[in-house]
């Protein structure tokens, strides 16, 4: 196979290296965004709390600090540019008991420090006037009127189809097994889908960054640890918080929360364990308990019968103060680390890629803009959130969107055709749900897993024993039945 | 959108319940009868149920699901009733404004005169029993296996390990093996069988497959697709025992782990619900709290006999059709004299209906449908108590949390209602 050529390659398409690929799609450059999932946001970016904070928690001076304000004032553009679900909810720091009164104090001035704008604290009866359901035992709370909630799957896959629509040039299935270094510089990485070579390479490979560095000798001593988190969403008709409540932080993190999403769920977790293995992504039945606890200690109320669905992810915390690495490389020249990105990595990710090009830029790559970049991306329909009349005059344009495959969240055959033929396209059933939504509701996919794998094969002109879940090796179907 | 008006009565769900709902709305006199079915053919679950064990009540005749759904299909096809496929009810109102949409007609707004809320049931998920491990592709409902291998003709894995005693587990676990699958077991969280005793020796015992009691599964191996499940033993208390943990290799996991009524629509048309049935509080009439909203079958308790679930449609249908003002019939329906409250007491789960109408004229017979909460394995008393009496008796060989206990009440003991003191009476299973 040819090496393929760039100007710069981008490595792993969570929201980090999305949000990176779109900003650089906006000069004359030939840029590569290369992932070894199916899809694009298949790691960290997936499975968080969804939370773009307003910036008040991080040490003060940290780049973590820096990258989440300014990230947060970013994406209150970047929301409408994309197209993105979201809702400023604002967040609320819950104080428990008197004893946790001084505390909102300190967070205040740390805020502050963080130039974060509106923070307040708020009293007991107006924290349970605008959150009923929490416990009696509050005692006041931290309001942060900047904050909000955002879809984590929509904002990765906005991001990267703007990037691709301004043309990056996007590789799935790219799995990065090797790299050249020559003269001290890297020239070319070497994957499942070729050899790549490139003057700048972009590492944000969130959980394995540091074996990309360690692999072409930069930074022996910088490691990451994964660190998992687990959360429980409940089902709508059952319980709904309005806001994002978190518990008083510790020296752990911010603790486990409860919370409201962009789709009107409520969720709860996370819980902080190291894991060995990177991609341990497994629930556990002690998470699971640990997670419940949490979140009863601000709702009372929340009951495991009401749960509709687990996941879990894995956060990339880095050993270097903890704080973010964003940087490039003293060691090997044409590599430029984001690495370290664990939480509030998501809001961050706009300031990030801001701070990669201005990087670039100071290290003498030229960047010449586009006049035909379009910012703009746009969503497609979501027959969900529309109203009669518009639904109505969606089925007349197009009949797919009157065939509803998901029956809890509302999702019809158009829109699932809709994200198999996208920019960044579709290729198997979690993708779809990314995009769409769909088997996320009480029935978990029970019913429509048939009715998509046969869109899945029609559309993709595949078999339906190659019909995938979550890419290759995820097959849905063994075989035919006997007759 | 301009609103359709000229439907008297209107099903929701072309299942058992619709089916018998829709005919027996139809037969009560001259009413336009609309049914409405989100799939592309009637009998909602029936036609996926190969197997027997279908229409002993309603036919007198041991038949397969597709059979039975046949049957009714038939009688609706030449019934002079509306019928719409793929088509799916949006948004119910408590003025019965009924908001539908397809791919043929686009969005459309009825409002009929009366409803039945015939939508039938969900299968419980991985997530609602909290199962551990990783989110690998090879972990389905029994259901969705059911489909898949019934009506779609695929297989979705070599070897099965089944999670559940539900009568669909057992019936998948048959199934499977007679494609060439191999089953590994099924495992039953409870100390007891939770399916029919006939599908355990028919699925089960003839097929050489185990069954293991007080067992789960503690972990789901795998990275894209199943590995290995974990299994564990549970005491007492349903707690795990430890050191009692086994490695199953297995490629699927078939999830057979209860039905949950599907009552999205009856929420939104301000239906009440029973917590324990989790669907609408009904009467002997199947009216619901609301005006004119009528419910049956599994959407308001799950049931474990599909005949059963006809018979409450056409209660549903006839009174459905008399609210419409059915020729001969006062619109509004029949006045309703006097009702009283069933509630479960003693070993009983739940009463379907919740409410009697009484009717001391011979003309109308409920059937009480009883789900027993424990297990006796020896001849028991059904009793309705009055207060600190009992004023109505059956008797039963056992009580089986898997079989449903059905008893008519006749004129004699719709009398004996009539006399009680307490308008809410209390079932005991002694």
């Amino acid at each position: 196979m040819q090496p393929k050529e760039y100007d710069v390659v981008v490595m792993g398409a969570g929201i980090a290296g999305a949000m990176i690929a779109r900003a650089l799609s906006r000069y004359r450059l030939r840029v590569a965004l290369v992932d070894r999932a199916n899809d694009v946001g298949t790691g960290a970016s997936c499975a968080n709390s969804a939370i773009l904070h307003s910036g008040h928690d991080p040490s003060p001076g940290s780049l973590k600090a820096e990258m989440n304000r300014r990230g947060n004032e970013l994406w209150h553009d970047l929301v409408h540019e994309l197209e993105v679900g979201h809702r400023w909810t604002g967040a609320m720091i819950i104080a428990l008991g008197e004893e946790q009164l001084p505390g909102l104090e300190k967070l205040l001035a740390r805020g502050t420090e963080n130039q974060i704008l509106g923070l307040e604290i708020i009293s007991r009866a107006e924290v349970l006037r605008r959150e009923p359901l929490l416990t009696p035992d509050v005692s006041g709370a931290l309001w942060t009127p900047t904050a909000g909630v955002i879809d984590p799957f929509g904002g990765t896959v906005a991001a990267a189809e703007n990037a691709v629509t301004n043309g990056v040039s996007l590789f799935l299935n790219a799995e990065i097994h090797d790299a050249v270094v020559s003269d001290g510089a890297l020239v070319a990485v070497q994957t499942t889908a070729g050899e790549f070579r490139a003057r700048w390479f972009i590492n944000a490979l969130g959980v394995h960054a540091d074996d990309f560095m360690h692999l072409v000798g930069d930074r022996p001593d910088f490691a990451i640890t994964a660190r998992r988190g687990e959360y429980f969403i409940f089902d709508p008709n059952r319980v709904q918080v309005q806001n994002v409540l978190f518990p008083m932080p510790t020296d752990k993190g911010k603790g486990i929360l409860v919370s409201t999403t962009a789709h009107g769920n409520t969720f709860v977790g996370p819980n902080a364990e190291e894991v060995a293995d990177k991609e341990d992504t497994t629930a556990t039945r002690d998470g699971m308990a640990e997670i419940l606890e949490g979140g009863r200690r601000l709702i009372p109320s929340l009951e495991s019968r009401d749960i509709i669905a687990g996941f879990s992810g894995v956060r990339a915390t880095g050993n270097a103060n903890r704080d973010f690495v964003i940087e490039i490389s003293a060691a090997v020249g044409g590599l430029l680390n984001v690495a370290g990105i664990e939480s509030p990595g998501y809001v961050s990710a706009p300031a990030i890629a801001e701070r990669v090009e201005g990087l670039l830029r100071d290290a003498g790559l030229e960047m010449v803009v586009k006049p035909e970049w379009n910012p703009h991306r746009n969503a497609r329909p979501a027959f969900k959130e529309l109203n009669h009349e518009q639904r109505s005059d969606l089925i007349r344009r197009n009949p797919n969107y009157g065939r509803i495959v998901c029956r809890c969240e509302n999702v019809t055959e158009g829109e699932i055709v809709d994200a198999i033929h996208s920019p960044v396209p579709a290729r198997d059933y979690d993708a779809i749900k990314r995009r769409c939504w769909l088997g996320t509701g009480r029935c978990q996919g029970s019913f429509d897993y048939p009715r998509v794998m046969e869109i899945l094969s029609r559309e993709l002109d595949v078999p339906m024993t190659a019909v995938t879940k979550k890419g290759p090796g995820s097959e849905f179907l063994a075989r035919t039945t006997k007759g | 959108m301009t609103c359709d008006t000229s439907y008297d009565v209107i099903v929701i769900g072309g299942g058992p319940a619709g089916l018998a709902a829709a005919l027996s709305a139809r037969a009560e006199g001259n009413v336009r009868v609309l049914l409405i079915e989100r799939n592309d053919s009637l009998g909602g679950i029936l036609p996926q149920c190969i197997h027997n064990g279908f229409g002993a009540v309603i036919f007198g005749n041991d038949l397969p699901g597709p059979e039975y759904a046949y049957r009714y299909q038939e009688q609706v096809e030449a019934a002079d009733i509306d019928v719409m496929l793929d088509t799916m009810v949006m948004d119910l109102t408590p003025e019965r404004d009924l908001y539908a949409m397809n791919a043929t007609h686009g969005y459309l707004h009825f409002r009929p005169r009366s409803i039945i809320l015939a939508m039938g049931c969900r299968e419980r998920t991985r997530a609602q029993i909290r199962l551990p491990g990783s989110r690998c592709a090879g972990v389905y409902t029994a259901g969705t296996v059911q489909r898949l291998v019934n009506i779609e003709g695929y297989m979705p894995g070599r070897r099965f390990l089944i999670l559940g005693s539900g009568d669909i587990g057992m019936i998948m676990a048959r199934r499977l093996t007679i494609e060439g699958a191999e089953v590994v077991g099924v495992l039953e969280l409870l100390p007891f069988l939770t399916g029919l005793r006939r599908n355990f020796v028919q699925c089960l015992q003839d097929y050489d497959i185990p069954l293991h009691l007080s067992t789960t599964v503690s972990n789901i191996i795998g990275g894209q697709r199943l590995e290995a499940v974990e299994t564990v033993r549970v005491d007492e208390e349903l707690q795990p025992i430890p050191g009692s943990t086994k490695r199953i290799e297995c490629d699927s996991l078939l999830l057979s782990v209860g039905l949950i009524p599907e009552n999205e629509l009856s929420l939104k048309a301000g239906v009440h619900l029973d917590s324990r049935t989790g669907g609408p509080l009904v009467d002997s009439t199947m009216a619901t709290n609301v005006p004119g909203i009528y419910a049956a079958g599994n959407v308001t308790s799950i049931y474990d006999l599909v005949d059963y679930v006809s018979k409450a449609g056409e209660v549903a249908g006839r009174h459905a059709a008399r609210y419409a003002g059915a020729a001969g019939t006062a619109r509004g329906g029949d006045a309703v004299e006097a009702t009283v409250a069933m509630r479960p007491g003693q070993n009983v789960g739940t009463v379907i209906p919740q409410q009697v109408r009484i009717d001391t004229t011979g003309r109308e017979e409920v059937t009480l449908m009883l789900r027993p909460n424990a297990l006796i394995e020896r001849k028991v008393s059904v009793e309705v108590w009055d207060g600190d009496r009992p004023i109505i008796s059956f008797r039963e060989n056992y009580s089986r949390p898997a079989e449903m206990m059905v008893h008519t009440l006749r004129a004699k003991q719709m009398q004996a209602l009539a006399e009680a003191n307490e308008r809410e009476l209390t079932v005991v299973i002694q």
